[in-house]
């Protein structure tokens, strides 16, 4: 004997995208904030302690950012041209940053004149950097050469001339305290030890390095250059991982967020893409209003910077927890009734009886399995159900029209309810899932409440909305017919150019992709 | 008294259907085709009658029953809904819903513990007093209409066809068991006359049977509510499970639907075709998730569409190794590609459309067999591209057999169908049985067999590995046996043998009693009783007696059986008289074997469920073969009492 089946609630697939848990995660940013730099924002790097304040170069400035603040807390403006590359140092007290003219300045955080001044780079300097020991500086400039400075003494300790192009890119070794690396646009990266007088590796990347990144193990090494992102092993003697080409423009910055679980990239294509580090495949992307240069990401996520050629700042901040769960929270049974006699086991003698599973049924399925139709159909015309799952509603008038009672549920209605079934026919009638059931609906109603049209103007608006509704359906399906009978024609002339078979099938193909467009 | 109450209706409507007596009270309970029971009262005083009505069915009530002390009335109909009325007032009634199929006859035991209730959909429910689904006795269900064919799965060799509405049954033939019932619609079932229910119309299995494709549909004509679904067989759960659903997958009906079973390639290169009366055919195949944490990994998508003319496709089919698929379009066959679903070249043979179409197999693989509806069969060569030979011939069923290269054609000829069996290679056929059974075959299978049968006869070669069965349109499922009668009914013998080892059942008290009887009478009308007789006919009548009352063949057919097993070689009485009294005899034999059955199923339900189980298990795998071959299910002999 069956027992009583529900009826039935057709979903529908969310076309689209995904959603993941990725999705959930990077869409919780709130609305972003704009700020206008002075030119195109070419580096923005984040303090590695708290507050977590941000350096941001752009043109012949530095400004430095609080959190939440909009307006610069600090601005370093002692530049007489471009300043490049502004970088914290690993404890956020010193800020060093290259400059047009080849010098590089080191600040204090809290004052304002450069403490110290490096010279020696004869072309602008596009990357400084601090090894991680603190002590000591590393530099990189259009001249081809790159340079290890010490910061007490101001002095270079070490030049190395290999690039054969402008050095643009690099970044130090968090666990060995020698080692950094460069990327330049002779489409190279190359690994310095401090402690040798010339490189330890150099790897191939195929195009003009724009940026280079280090995993915090130091393991593996990313380089992002024209359309690529690669990822070496270094371990292995600079093998390449894998390739990634997902933008369709040059990429010009990289970063990895907090756990080191995703790498974000971005590009001149207006996208930032994240990458899974363990798949390497595209979990999510953020689209941006113009070409993106450079890009960071605070600690623990909180915030996400991207700087644009046009001198926009777009500032993205993390949503807050949402924190309704304590508030609404019931008071739960206590978890030993739950687990109560469950370990129990039965001996030998003992007659065991089951207990049925109570199966809980909705309130328009027990009306249903009673035979109750009007009340059912009243059931799932209540607001809740019929504006947030419109398919329950949907699915129930099926069933009753299955069950060949949808006429005398949908008759003997006053003129509120019937405003409401009219409303709610006329706003979902044109979804291609639901107008199958609701063309009947809709012919029911019109038959049932003829006579009386006219006596009541809420009615009359909603029947004229009907049909408005109905009318704007089937001229847009007109439009659509037209658009494929050109299609159509188009590829009729493919199909004599080339190779009669295999042009068959396509056209075949896109016909029908075409058609599933049209019924969804 | 009957009379006297059918002159006092009223005419009409409210048609008597069934009528019961009270056991003690001078009462008449009589149900009536509007749904109202009538209780009559008085009836030894002749005017003063009266009369209650009680009203809860909405169609015809189709029987009654008292339970033994008259306080409580069983009703049962078309609602399939077991109503117990409390001391004849209509308020006070218990339901028992949902019981599967209409309720044809309602039984109380003679001790009033239980209830059982007949279906019409072959099957007995057994009902507790206290209205508590006990258990239900179930072989063969019988739908309405079989309109998904017989299809064989795989996996358990068990026969695969409409059962309940909206599910489909899993039939083994071996043990005459139902397996298991698919829920395949998943949606309540209204019992009610008249509604445009939707029902399952195709089923196909992947060659492996891990794959399981339904079609359903709405009986409406103009908009069917069509749905497409795949399930995945599950090891952990064994059974089907729902993979992808897809809505209205053509836009009007589909005529057929078939897999690509290539055994070697394994589930990866499957393939999915069905054809619709939109004018199209559709190849569906398998999309793979890339996505690690995705709720499945695959499903089921639309690769291609193809189409021919506008013409309406009808059938579809797949070459043995999968690389031709034939699809016919009304009256033309054409044959694709199925790697790059190119139109490779067409058959023709007007006039007439296609009726049905297969490929050969095996060492006949090149050859296209098709039959048109104007009577023709086709067989086309498909390295030339030319007819190699065709036939007058009306044929109904087309059916390959998977293991042999041989083709089973049953036509359909004024009132009587005929099987032909032939290879697409040669032009005449291997077998031929005419006047195969009156009723019109719809459906065959060839069900494989376990181990290739031993056969010495060369007439019945092509059954050595699979076994050939029809369905007529009476719902009758029949079997082609090789042996003869005398063969068939020989190892019934020791079968006798291990019956006398039973314990003593009611049932095999009340047989004795039967034989006891039989004897006496054949003594009291003074016939030549001789023994040798006796032990003649008890294989055949044991026989007839110890199979289930539901898997008998038709009384026609037992006929013939029953007389052999009397007939005296030696004496040299006239044949009519011997014909005229054996048929007499087993008129009567089968109306006590039909008492006996119900009886036994009324009374000692349990114990006779019991006999039946020691019974198979004790026989011999031979024996239980031999005991099928005879088997035939006949529903309008059971529903007949």
């Amino acid at each position: 004997m069956a027992a009583y089946k529900p009826v039935v609630v057709q979903a529908c697939p969310k076309l689209g995208e995904r959603i993941t848990q990725d999705t959930l995660y990077w869409r919780g940013y709130k609305t972003p904030v704009q700020i206008k730099e002075f030119g195109a924002v070419s580096k923005i790097d984040f303090s590695p302690v708290p507050p977590y304040n941000y350096a941001v170069t752009a043109s012949s400035r530095i400004h430095i950012y609080g959190r939440y603040s909009q307006e610069p807390i600090k601005t370093f403006s002692r530049f007489r041209d471009a300043a490049y590359c502004a970088t914290y140092r690993d404890d956020g007290r010193l800020l060093a940053a290259g400059s047009e003219d080849g010098s590089i300045c080191l600040f204090d955080v809290s004052g304002k004149a450069p403490l110290r001044q490096f010279e020696g780079h004869t072309k602008p300097v596009h990357l400084v950097g601090f090894l991680s020991d603190k002590y000591r500086i590393f530099s990189g400039g259009d001249d081809y050469s790159s340079k290890l400075w010490d910061i007490p003494s101001a002095t270079e300790i070490i030049s190395y001339s290999e690039h054969t192009d402008y050095v643009r890119c690099g970044c130090a070794s968090k666990v060995n305290a020698d080692v950094f690396i460069t990327g330049s646009y002779d489409h190279t990266v190359k690994l310095f030890d401090a402690r040798t007088k010339s490189s330890v590796m150099t790897i191939e990347h195929g195009h003009p390095v724009e940026s280079v990144l280090l995993f915090p193990s130091g393991g593996l090494l990313v380089s992002a250059g024209g359309r690529y992102v690669k990822v070496w092993d270094v371990l292995k003697g600079g093998q390449l991982l894998v390739s990634l080409k997902n933008h369709h423009k040059t990429v010009t910055c990289l970063c990895l967020n907090s756990s080191g679980q995703r790498l974000l990239s971005g590009s001149l294509d207006r996208h930032v893409k994240i990458y899974s580090t363990t798949s390497y495949k595209v979990v999510h992307s953020f689209n941006y209003a113009t070409s993106i240069l450079s890009l960071a990401l605070s600690p623990e996520d909180e915030t996400i910077v991207v700087g644009m050629t046009n001198g926009v700042l777009n500032v993205k901040h993390r949503k807050p927890e949402e924190k309704n769960e304590n508030s609404q929270k019931k008071r739960q049974p206590a978890y030993r009734t739950y687990v109560k006699g469950r370990s129990y086991m039965p001996k030998q003698e003992d007659f065991c009886v089951s207990k049925p599973v109570k199966r809980v049924l909705r309130k328009y399925d027990k009306l249903l399995r009673s035979f109750q139709s009007s009340k059912a159909l009243d059931a799932v015309l209540e607001p809740p159900i019929m504006l947030h799952t419109p398919e329950v509603t949907v699915a129930v008038m099926q069933e009753l029209h299955r069950r060949g009672t949808l006429r005398s549920a949908l008759a003997g209605r006053d003129e509120k309810q019937v405003n409401l079934l009219l409303t709610f026919v006329a706003r979902r009638v044109i979804e291609p899932r639901f107008t199958p059931v609701l063309v009947i609906v809709a012919d029911m109603i019109t038959d049932i409440y003829q006579p009386v049209v006219g006596q009541s103007a809420i009615v009359d608006k909603q029947f004229l909305k009907l049909q408005q509704a109905i009318g704007k359906e089937i001229d847009y399906q007109e439009e659509l017919l037209e658009v494929l009978g050109m299609m159509d024609t188009l590829f009729a002339t493919f199909t004599k150019k080339r190779d009669t078979c295999l042009e068959e099938n396509k056209s075949n193909g896109v016909t029908e992709i075409i058609e599933t467009n049209r019924n969804y | 008294r009957f009379s006297l109450s059918t002159a006092k209706t009223k005419g009409g409507d409210n048609r008597f259907s069934c009528v019961v007596c009270h056991p003690t009270e001078d009462c008449i309970a009589t149900g009536h085709a509007d749904g109202k029971i009538r209780l009559w009262r008085n009836f030894h005083h002749k005017k003063t009658y009266t009369y209650s009505a009680l009203h809860w069915h909405h169609d015809t009530v189709m029987d009654l029953a008292y339970s033994l002390e008259g306080t409580r009335l069983l009703s049962g109909g078309v609602e399939s809904v077991l109503v117990q009325w409390h001391n004849e007032s209509s308020c006070q009634k218990d339901f028992l819903p949902r019981l599967g199929s209409p309720i044809e006859c309602i039984s109380m035991s003679s001790d009033g513990v239980l209830c059982c209730t007949l279906h019409t959909d072959n099957r007995i429910s057994i009902i507790n007093s206290n209205l508590r689904f006990s258990r239900s006795i179930q072989g063969l269900i019988k739908s309405r209409d079989v309109k998904t064919g017989l299809v064989v799965d795989p996996r358990t060799k068990a026969l695969v066809l409409n059962g309940e509405p909206g599910h489909l049954q899993f039939y083994s033939l071996q043990s005459d068991q139902q397996l298991f019932s698919l829920d395949i619609v998943q949606r309540q079932y209204i019992h009610q006359a008249g509604l445009k229910q939707s029902d399952l119309v195709k089923v196909a299995f992947s060659a492996r049977g891990t794959w399981l494709a339904t079609v359903e549909e709405s009986e409406e004509v103009a908009d069917p509510e069509l749905q497409l679904k795949l399930w995945f067989y599950s090891e952990e759960t064994q059974s089907f499970a729902l993979n992808t659903r897809i809505n209205t997958p053509h836009d009007n009906h589909i005529t057929d639907m078939c897999f690509r079973d290539m055994d070697e390639l394994g589930d990866d290169s499957l393939i999915l075709v069905t054809t619709g009366r939109d004018c199209v055919f559709k190849v569906w195949v398998m999309v793979e998730y890339s996505d690690p944490e995705a709720h499945q990994s695959v499903s089921w998508s639309c690769d291609f569409v193809g189409s021919y003319h506008n013409y309406q496709a009808t059938n579809c089919c797949f070459s043995e190794d999968g690389s031709l698929l034939a699809v016919s379009f009304e009256e033309t066959v054409t044959v694709w590609d199925s790697l790059t679903w190119d139109l490779k070249c067409t058959f023709c043979h007007p006039p007439g459309n296609i009726r049905n179409i297969c490929f050969g197999r095996l060492t006949c693989s090149k050859y296209l067999i098709g039959a048109t509806d104007y009577g023709f069969l086709c067989c086309w060569n498909l390295l030339t591209c030319a007819l190699e030979w065709s036939a007058h011939l009306n044929v109904v069923v087309l059916q390959p057999d998977p293991l042999s290269e041989h083709i089973a054609a049953v036509s359909w000829l004024s009132k009587e169908s005929s099987l032909f069996v032939f290879k697409p290679s040669e032009p005449w056929p291997v077998y031929i049985q005419r006047n195969l059974c009156k009723e019109k075959i719809l459906l065959a299978a060839f069900v494989p067999r376990d181990e290739p049968e031993m056969i010495s006869s060369e007439k019945y070669l092509w059954l050595r590995k699979s076994q050939l069965f029809f369905l007529t349109d009476t719902q009758e499922l029949m079997t082609l046996s090789t042996k003869s009668l005398e063969e068939r009914l020989t190892p019934s013998s020791k079968q006798l043998a291990v019956e006398e080892s039973l314990p003593v059942t009611p049932f095999s008290v009340l047989l004795g009693k039967h034989r006891r009887q039989q004897a006496q009478e054949d003594t009291d009308l003074g016939k030549p009783v001789v023994h040798n007789k006796q032990e003649q006919a008890s294989p055949a009548v044991k026989e007839l007696l110890h199979t289930p009352a539901h898997v008998l063949p038709s009384a026609s057919f037992l006929c013939t059986i029953f007389i052999n097993s009397l007939l005296i070689s030696k004496e040299n009485k006239s044949a009519e008289e011997v014909a005229d009294e054996v048929e007499m005899e087993s008129e009567k034999a089968e109306d006590e074997s039909d008492e006996e059955d119900v009886t036994a199923m009324e009374q000692e339900d349990t114990s006779h469920m019991e006999l039946l189980g020691e019974m198979t298990c004790k026989l011999s795998k031979s024996q239980e073969k031999e005991l099928r071959k005879i088997r035939k299910m006949d529903y309008s002999w059971i529903s007949a009492f």
